[in-house]
């Protein structure tokens, strides 16, 4: 991290010197905005392939990376929030420059981003990764209960995923934990029933008279349907009772949870909103207003060339989640494209992506789906590998133990760690 | 006889760059579980860097024939083709060996 004063200096000698382009970085300017797991990523490779070649600014609201991934184990209590989160001292040691701050304005013709303190900062390519922003106006009563603490998300791993936990614990036995799962799609199709599991395990061994209702808006579970319904069974029955097609509508002062078809009073609400794009990319979000478009082979959005978005904001493509894992792949393509296209360089025409999403039904059990995604450039999109991928036949610790080891090993790809 | 040199230079620079590049850019979707360029984090996954290709090729033909038991690997490895399972083994026996990282 570098400071202020020094970024300012930095900024003012770039501004000056009207080359834009800092000495030695001979193929320009990336910033990179987001430090999840895709804006990491972007900028990890960025350097890991274009070295001192490629001038590289993150730019990130947060001090810490927190990841999302491994936090239902928090909520459970299997891990606690520390080991979930790194700092971004890896990529200082690549050589990205990183600015803790956030931008609140995109300029895709003068190239430059606008950050809430009034500063600027000038790109010749902009990668963007901003997440998921939620969609609180579509719930009347919504906002204020996530607002007044009443209601917890967790769904952006951090002070939620604490709040969940505390109020977990604080929960009386014989108390009633309601969930409710927001149309598809959203960030991470499996996690909710990930948590479900993990709760509702929880409660057993500590709280063995509560109840966790799951309410689904959604026809059926989103992911790994077969495997979740049978741990529902075999691991969570009588404690955990879950209903699909139950759509949250409203949170009323007093906390009532309104549903279509019943009103429910819970001592714990974790209520997952339906989701969008972040807000910064609103403007190029051109598919349904919520996702951004983006063409495949550079990431780049449909409606904004020059700014490439990656990770859970885009359109994603068919069979194609919003996963960290794939946050990281796009991230990857993208660094690629954009160290090609300041180079002058045809981009590469046959980009290949993969997934592989883990979900704990026990804090050591966990099972997985994998996919690997093709560009079809008859179609312009990625399409799934026919025959390829697949899903765990069965929940187990051996899954269990490749799961922690495959987050240790993301979390040092995307992160430098 | 000069020109026929220069001629295969200029031809066979970009090809192998190219072949080089393709083959990093298929590796890197290895990194999430195997670690980047092949040096993985934690007792459980080998370690791709610096691994023959030969021997890679041979273990990636057994697990997409369901000769080498595994869980995501053989579900996996059907959505490569055999020439960018070649470019992803070209890459990795290109990188200096590493032993796994705790």
């Amino acid at each position: 991290m570098i400071a202020r004063r020094s970024l300012v200096t930095a900024g003012g000698l770039a501004l000056a010197g009207c080359a834009s382009t800092p000495v030695g970085a001979r193929l320009g300017r990336v910033v990179v905005v987001g430090g999840g797991f895709g804006g990491a990523t972007a900028a990890r490779y960025l350097k890991l392939w274009g070295g001192a070649d490629v001038d590289v600014t993150l730019v990130e609201r947060h001090e810490r990376f927190m990841s999302c991934p491994m936090s239902n184990l928090v909520i459970a209590g299997a891990r606690d929030l520390a080991s979930i989160s790194h700092g971004y001292e890896g990529l200082d040691a690549q050589g990205v420059r990183r600015v803790r701050g956030e931008v609140v304005a995109i300029d895709p013709v003068g190239r430059t981003v606008r950050l809430a303190d009034g500063s600027r900062l000038a790109w010749d390519r902009l990668i963007v990764a901003p997440g998921i922003s939620f969609m609180l106006d579509a719930i009347p009563g919504l906002a204020a209960a996530l607002d007044s603490g009443r209601a917890v998300h967790a769904w952006q791993a951090g002070p939620q995923t604490a709040a969940l936990r505390r109020q977990l614990e604080a929960l009386p036995d014989g108390g009633v934990v309601l969930m409710s799962i927001p149309k598809a799609p959203y960030r991470c199709p499996p996690g909710p029933y990930e948590r479900a599991c993990l709760i509702a395990g929880y409660l057993k061994r500590a709280k063995p008279r509560a109840k966790l209702l799951v309410l689904d808006a959604n026809p059926e579970i989103q992911s790994k349907k077969a495997l979740f319904e049978r741990a529902f069974v075999q691991h969570h029955a009588g404690v955990l009772e879950y209903r699909p097609n139950a759509e949250l509508q409203e949170v009323l002062a007093d906390g009532t949870a309104r549903f279509e078809f019943e009103d429910v009073k819970a001592d714990v609400l974790n209520l997952i909103p339906p989701q969008r794009a972040g807000d910064l990319v609103r403007d190029f979000a051109n598919a349904n207003r919520r996702w951004v478009g983006i063409d495949w082979l550079t990431l780049q959005a449909q409606a904004a060339p020059g700014v490439h978005v990656v990770g859970d904001a885009i359109m994603s493509a068919s069979a194609m989640p919003k996963s960290g894992h794939l946050a990281n792949q796009q991230a990857k393509l993208a660094a690629a494209a954009v160290l090609q296209l300041l180079k002058g360089e045809p981009v590469n025409p046959a980009p290949v992506v993969m997934n592989t999403c883990y979900s704990f039904v026990t804090p050591t059990e966990a099972m997985h789906v994998a996919s690997v995604h093709a560009y079809d450039a008859a179609e312009k999109t990625m399409k799934a590998v026919p025959g390829a991928g697949g899903l765990s036949p069965a929940a187990s610790e051996r899954e269990g133990a490749y799961a922690q080891g495959w987050a240790e090993n993301i979390w040092a790809d995307s992160l430098a760690l | 006889m000069k020109a026929w040199c220069l001629t295969l230079l200029l031809c066979a620079g970009p090809t192998l760059a190219q072949d080089l590049d393709a083959g990093r850019n298929l590796a890197a979707t290895c990194a999430n579980c195997h670690g980047t360029n092949g040096r993985a984090r934690g007792p459980l996954m080998p370690p791709l860097a610096g691994m023959k290709a030969d021997l890679m090729l041979a273990l990636l033909a057994d697990y997409r024939r369901g000769a080498q038991p595994g869980t995501v690997m053989p579900q996996i490895v059907k959505g490569y083709t055999e020439a960018q399972l070649r470019l992803v083994a070209a890459y990795f026996s290109s990188l200096p060996a590493a032993q796994a990282r705790p």
